[in-house]
Formats: structure tokens, sequence, C-alpha cells
């Protein structure tokens, strides 16, 4: 089985992208199954039940979604060598621009989108810095000038990443993403010993404790203050 | 990564002299220099605190890898010339739907270059230029093959993010960016790097008036601009500030520009035009059309000496059709004299 981890900010495509995708690995042969991981809610899972693509989601709840999802990946892989899959798609909310969910050796997937605006790539992280391909959306609603701005930008913050526009809506560029995605040598088997490409802050502090009283004294453990000064005070 | 170790012992100030560009990837990176030049790139990395690489979610050995990366890009990039060298594309047969082979001879197109592709709904003329885009080696549902300058092309072309090989004109009309016609052609013209950016940007805004019925003013907000004038802009950027030397166009419509025009400004840019159309005046415009059905290209036709008098034919039905459409909106009635006069002049 291969695995794959899709990442990016909320409503950039995700979905659209990967539905379109594994309807050309589809046509190769191959069996697809995905996992969605969210906060609250999503309804990501019907989308992929009615393409009938095998899907299980994990809401996170208050935890931050890719706190959660390294917690459960090795469970994910199970239920997907179970399934039989050839290609095990992983699909995070990008909610928390501090984390990611990429694995050392296992592909990472950015999906950003052209409306998002020219400094959205400088302000999400490793999420887009520690993946191996970018993917730019909604080509379609913007100029030529603008889809090669935003494509410079994208290159700026992750110069080694392999940038691709897919259209998420007719699925121009979908069949030569899928290109990309299987490698019939890859067998994934465990995850167990394989290492996150960037650390996960913990962000335990009296307050993720239960503590509700306000004020200096009440506060334990990894508390950061707020920098009130302006910068002639420095 | 050639730039590896002679890289961590340069200081700031010598890199920035020698790559100008260095100071925006500084910048997204969220890399603050200031007051740091006379330290080494490594000695500028150990300046960052633990507090702040978490912070920032930097990693030093990733941007270090960034660094040189860039670095190698970008020489790569300034160093080509305009065109970016494709003086020549061919198409080779592949298979349609039904899985016969294709029987056309290769289909050499060059810079310059019109040419149109017609077809039904549904039979493939996305596809075909998917397969250009890709630079497809028997590896797409077609099994086509294109060649670059009679070569097998660079591998650049399919995953380079400033080595596009094809631009689109899509069929929108509105930018989403909230800036000056000029502050957007600056912003286009620094992600570019070209020289001489004053005078591009100039050369871009005198085309596009050109081509838009009315005038549009530089310091115009181009989210104000009217659609006829977004399209011209879009068209006159394309041609002189993409980088990319094949254009894709999906059905230029009628929307007050000059489409005659806008063609002719295209390849005057030395761009290889591709336009995937049902209208006959957009058809015959091209040298040659690939005629596709069923997945697979059918034909391709030369556009004789006798359709080109028929082009001009329809075009002076189009401007008839144009001058009631006018008359039409300013509260005239139309009679069958004017009618025939226009024929007459036309
Ligand atoms: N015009 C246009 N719309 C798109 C494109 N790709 C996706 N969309 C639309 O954008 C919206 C969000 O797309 P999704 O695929 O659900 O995005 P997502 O990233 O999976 O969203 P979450 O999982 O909720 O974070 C939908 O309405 C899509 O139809 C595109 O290329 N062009
Ligand atoms: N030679 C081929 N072999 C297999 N599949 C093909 C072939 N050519 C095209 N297809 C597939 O047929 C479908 C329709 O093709 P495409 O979208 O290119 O049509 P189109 O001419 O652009 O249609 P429209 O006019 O609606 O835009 C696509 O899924 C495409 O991948
Ligand atoms: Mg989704
Ligand atoms: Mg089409
Ligand atoms: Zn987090």
């Amino acid at each position: 089985m291969n695995l794959v981890t899709f990442s990016g900010p909320p409503s950039s495509g995700k979905t659209s992208v990967i539905l379109k995708t594994i309807k050309a690995l589809k046509d190769r042969g191959l069996k697809i199954g995905v996992v969605k991981f969210d906060a609250l809610s999503t309804d990501d899972d019907i989308l992929y039940e009615k393409a009938g693509v095998p899907v299980r989601k994990g809401l996170s709840g208050a935890l931050c979604p890719d706190h959660y999802f390294v917690s459960n990946i090795e469970e994910v892989v199970e239920w997907g060598k179970g399934e039989g899959l050839d290609l095990l798609i992983t699909e995070s909310a990008g909610l928390c621009n501090r984390c990611s969910p990429y694995i050392k050796d296992i592909k990472a997937i950015c999906v950003l989108d052209n409306l998002s605006g020219i400094n959205t790539p400088k302000k999400i992280g490793p999420m887009l810095k520690m993946a191996d391909i970018a993917i730019i959306t909604k080509g379609d609603i913007v100029s030529q000038a603008e889809r090669e701005v935003f494509a410079s930008r994208v290159n700026m913050v992750n110069p080694g990443a392999v940038v691709m526009h897919v259209n998420g809506l007719n699925g121009q560029g979908a069949f030569e993403l899928s290109t990309l995605l299987y490698e019939k040598e890859e067998k994934i088997e465990s995850l167990k010993g394989k290492k996150l490409r960037f650390s996960m802050p913990a962000a335990l502090c009296s307050y993720c404790l239960g503590e509700t009283r306000i004020g200096e004294s009440y506060q334990m453990g990894n508390v950061r203050k707020i920098d009130m000064k302006g910068k002639d005070q420095k | 990564m050639k730039n590896g170790k002679r890289l961590k012992t340069r200081k700031i100030s010598e890199l920035l002299e020698l790559y100008p560009f260095l100071t925006n990837f500084f910048e997204d990176n969220l890399i603050d220099i200031e007051g740091k030049a006379d330290l080494t790139i490594n000695e500028l990395l150990n300046t960052i605190d633990e507090d702040e690489l978490e912070d920032k979610a930097l990693d030093v050995e990733k941007l270090l890898s960034s660094i040189s990366e860039y670095i190698d890009q970008m020489i790569e990039f300034l160093g080509e010339d305009d065109s970016n060298g494709v003086e020549k594309l061919t198409i080779l047969p592949g298979r349609d739907k039904s899985g016969e082979t294709e029987k056309f001879d290769p289909i050499e197109i060059s810079k310059s270059e019109i040419i149109s592709i017609v077809g039904p709904t549904g039979s493939g003329k996305s596809r075909l230029l998917a397969d250009i885009e890709w630079t497809a080696q028997e590896d797409t549902p077609t099994l086509r093959k294109i060649l670059i300058n009679d070569k097998l092309p660079d591998k650049k072309w399919r995953f380079s993010s400033s080595n596009k090989l094809v631009a689109q004109l899509s069929q929108n009309m509105n930018f989403v960016m909230d800036l000056t016609v000029r502050e957007f052609l600056e912003l286009h013209a620094k992600s570019r790097m070209v020289e001489e950016e004053e005078s591009v940007i100039e050369k871009i805004i005198y085309e596009a008036n050109k081509l838009a019925g009315e005038k549009f003013d530089p310091d115009t907000p181009v989210t104000s601009l009217s659609g006829g004038q977004s399209r011209a802009l879009m068209i006159a950027d394309t041609a002189i500030l993409s980088s990319s030397p094949i254009v894709l166009i999906d059905e230029i419509e009628n929307a007050g520009i000059d489409r005659k025009k806008a063609l002719r400004l295209l390849v005057g840019e030395e761009k290889i035009v591709l336009m995937a159309t049902h209208d006959p005046l957009l058809a015959l415009m091209g040298n040659k059309r690939i005629v596709i059905n069923n997945g697979g290209i059918k034909k391709l036709i030369i556009t004789s000496d006798q359709e080109k008098d028929i082009l001009s034919g329809l075009e002076k039905m189009d401007s008839i059709v144009q001058k009631m459409r006018k008359k039409l909106r300013y509260g005239e009635s139309l009679s069958l004299e004017d009618l025939m006069k226009e024929n007459e002049n036309a």
C-alpha cells in the first residue's frame, strides 16, 4: 500500500482535487481509500462515499487536528491495509498554521488556492514549507498574471517542491497529478519509528489543564506573554 | 545545490549584492536581516534563538537547502532568453477513445503560428491541450507524444514553477487583486524579474488600450475595469510579460475587444497560439486547424485562400451585426435601407 498525506487551508479545494485524482487512478485499476481529519465537523465523507471511495473520518474536537492525526495515523494505516487498498490518502484540514501532518518518507501534498491572496504562502508555515508537492487550485477564477505571481510566491517559500496547477471543478491537471502519487514498488507496512517532518509544539499550559482563573499566579507550564511594548520602547 | 559550500561562508551583504532577489526570499521566509549585513548566512541563522525558531516554524537545515535551491533556480531562470527557446512543437500520433491509432503525419507548430482546434463537445479538445501542457510521452490516456525543438522535452516543463510551457487566457474577465493597473503590472514584472520594468509596463498599458474600446488610466483599480478592458489587459500582459511560450485560448468572445488585433499581438510576441473554438470567425483566423473526434485527431486542415476570403466575408457580416447592435443599444430603430447601405459599404 502507498500512503499520501494531503493538507491545506480550509476550502482550498483538497476534496475536489483528491476526487478528480482518484478518478484518474481508478482508470488504472487501483483501489483507493481516504481518511479525513477535521476539527469540529465535515461532510467530506459523504462526498467520498458518493464517489464510491471507502472513507473514514476523525474529528479532533478541541485538540489540534494535526496532533490528533499523529496520535491516530497507525490505526489509519491498519484500516487501509485491512481494506486491501493500493493507495491510502489522508486529507487534513490545515487549521493549525504551526503544525503539519507530514511524515518523513511519506509523500506530502499541500493544496492552496489562487484566491487566498499572495501573502498566504508565507503565512502558512510547515504545511507548505515541508511539502513535496504544492497544488494550486481555482486558477479558472483569476488571470494568468495572478496565477504566475501566486506560483512564484509559493516557489519562494518552498523552492524544492513541485508546483502544479489543478482545477478542482473540471479536473484540469488531475491526471497529471495522479501520475505522481502511486509507485508500485513502494510498500508501507507500518509507520512505527518514522518521524514527523516538523516537530509539533506541545501547547500545554494551565488553561489546557482546566484552569479558569485569570492572573499570573495561576499560570504555570508553557506560558508565553504578549509583548505590549511599542517599537520605540525596545 | 551547486552553491551549497560557498553559500554558508558568504556575508549577507555579499549575497544580496550577487543575488538581489534574496531580499524577497528572506522576507517571505520571515527572516529579519536588518542590521545583519556583516554576518555569514550560518551566523545569521544562528542568531535566531530556539523560541523564535519555534514561533516562526523555521528549520535551519531546510532553510539552507531552500536558499541554495532558490539561487540555482533563479540563476538558471535569469540566464534564459525571453522566448524560453521553444522554436517548434511536434505532436506525434497516439490513439483515440476506441483504441484506434491516430492516422496523421506528425503535426509541427512553429513560433508565431495560430492553430485552432475544433470538434464536438467531449471530443477531446481539452485532453489535447493538456497533452501539450504536460509534454505527454505516451503516458497520458491518448498515448500521444510531444517533442520540443525535435527533441524529448526537458523535465522542467512539467515540474518547474517558473518554466510553465503554457499560459492560459481563461474565460473569466475579472481580477481578484485589489491593486491599480500599474501596481498590478509592477507586481507581475517583479515576480518575473524583468529588467526595464517601467518600459515593459508602459508597453503593456499601451497595447491593452489599443485592444480595448475605451481607454483606461494606469491608476484605475484593476477590479473597476470593464469586462473588455480587463480582457484587453489580460491579453496584453500575457503577450508581453508571461514566461510561457505557448498561449491557450478557450473562446475569446466578442467582449468589446478587437480579437484580430489580440491574436496579432500574441503572435507578434512570438507566442504559439492554440485556440479551442466553435466560432467560425476565430477558427478561420488560425493558419491551421486540428479536427478532433472521439478522442482522436482526425485531420489537419490548412486554411485555404478561399477560406480566407470567406473569413473576410464573415468579418463584414460581423461588423454589420455589431453596428446594428450599437444602434439598438442607443434606442434607434432599424430599417431595411440601413441594412442595404451597410452591405454596400462593408
Ligand atoms: N472555481 C473553482 N472552484 C473550486 C476549485 N476547486 C474547488 N473549488 C470549490 O471550492 C469549494 C471548496 O472545495 P473543497 O474541495 O470542498 O475544499 P476542501 O479543501 O476539501 O475543504 P475542507 O475539507 O472543508 O477544508 C467547493 O465549492 C469547490 O467546488 C477550482 O479549481 N475552481
Ligand atoms: N484518446 C483518448 N483516449 C481516452 N480518453 C480520452 C481520449 N481523448 C479524450 N479522452 C477523455 O475524454 C473526455 C472528454 O475529453 P475533453 O474534456 O478533452 O473534451 P472536449 O473536447 O474538451 O469537450 P468540451 O467541448 O466539452 O470542452 C476526457 O475525460 C478525456 O480524458
Ligand atoms: Mg475537504
Ligand atoms: Mg474542453
Ligand atoms: Zn497545532
